[in-house]
């Protein structure tokens, strides 16, 4: 590349960090709330917890 | 228009997610992959800017999608403000710091580019400061749409804001024809036929392909995201009511 490569990898570089950023970022969010959900019990179909709570129900 | 009223369900919508995921996540690499290697080894210097074209390939992609995303907005907005659409306040709230990226990728590559071909990295002229705006518009919707204790309130507020900064986009478009400025007049967006060699537009429109999967990618996982967290904090209020309950 010219002597103007520095300015066209900056601009390479800046793309990659934010894009990058944002990926990681919202990945990261994700993993958090579904780590969350399944803590709660909320990361099955409505209608499998309600069997299970249902059963539960029966079994006391 | 049926299968967006299909998806406008949120655990419809996140079904539909989870299964385009990775295909979506799949065709969003490769694209990149090959954009990368058209725009950076296989398209030929420009007879005046020589290799600084090269910074076109993610500076015009990343102008046109914060453009896009913040037209998403708008109708976002539209759609919870008229028909109290119930994913449109979750789509905008993921859509928002995605358009927001993309618009200060725009700004940072304009500015690396300006340097070399104008002698400058910024002037205040028509383009340069309506794409700000642009990208201080993204900053008033995300801070706007946290600012209430009632997500609710913040969300209508931030639709609002939404509807008056659409004005901003015809303002961007037109701004070389407007105003003189430094920044060129618009080279593929014409009437006519696009004023790029096709060597240069082909890798051009494919880095276009592969940002725009990318953002489409990053709101589907944002949104979903957004749901699921809207679906502990309702199960957290349900908790500490019937625990309130009891109490009493």
């Amino acid at each position: 590349m010219s002597s103007y490569g520095v300015f066209i990898l900056t601009a390479y570089l800046c793309v990659f960090v934010v894009l990058g950023g944002l990926v990681i970022a919202s990945l990261g969010a994700r993993s958090r709330v579904r780590r969350e959900l399944a803590a709660r019990g909320l990361d099955r179909p409505r209608h499998d917890r309600t069997r299970q709570e249902q059963a539960r129900g029966a079994a006391r | 228009m049926a299968d967006l009223h299909f998806l406008a369900n949120p655990a419809r919508f996140r079904r539909f997610s989870q299964r385009v995921l990775p295909a979506l996540s799949l065709a969003t690499v490769l694209a990149f992959a090959v954009g990368l290697w058209l725009a950076l080894l296989q398209s030929p210097p420009d007879y005046q800017q020589g290799e600084t074209v090269r910074i076109m390939f993610v500076h015009v992609p990343s102008a046109w999608l914060s453009m896009a995303g913040y037209a998403l907005l708008a109708a976002l907005g539209a759609a919870l403000l008229v028909w109290r659409h119930p994913l449109a306040a979750v789509m905008a709230r993921a859509a928002a710091p995605v358009g927001a990226c993309f618009a200060l990728i725009c700004l940072l590559t304009g500015s690396l580019w300006g340097r070399p071909m104008w002698g400058t990295y910024w002037v205040w002229d028509a383009r340069l400061t309506s794409m700000l705006l642009l990208f201080f518009l993204y900053l008033g919707h995300i801070a706007l749409s946290r600012a209430y204790d009632d997500p609710e309130r913040g969300d209508r507020a931030a639709a609002i804001l939404a509807l008056i900064g659409v004005i901003n986009l015809p303002i961007i478009k037109f701004s070389v024809d407007w105003w003189n400025t430094l920044h060129q007049p618009a080279s593929i967006m014409r009437l006519d036929a696009p004023a790029i060699h096709p060597a240069i537009l082909l890798p051009l429109l494919w880095m276009a392909g592969a940002f725009l999967l990318l953002f489409v990618l990053l709101v589907l996982v944002r949104t979903e995201t957004e749901i699921d967290r809207r679906r502990i904090e309702i199960a957290d209020l349900r908790a500490s009511e019937e625990a309130s309950e009891r109490a009493a």
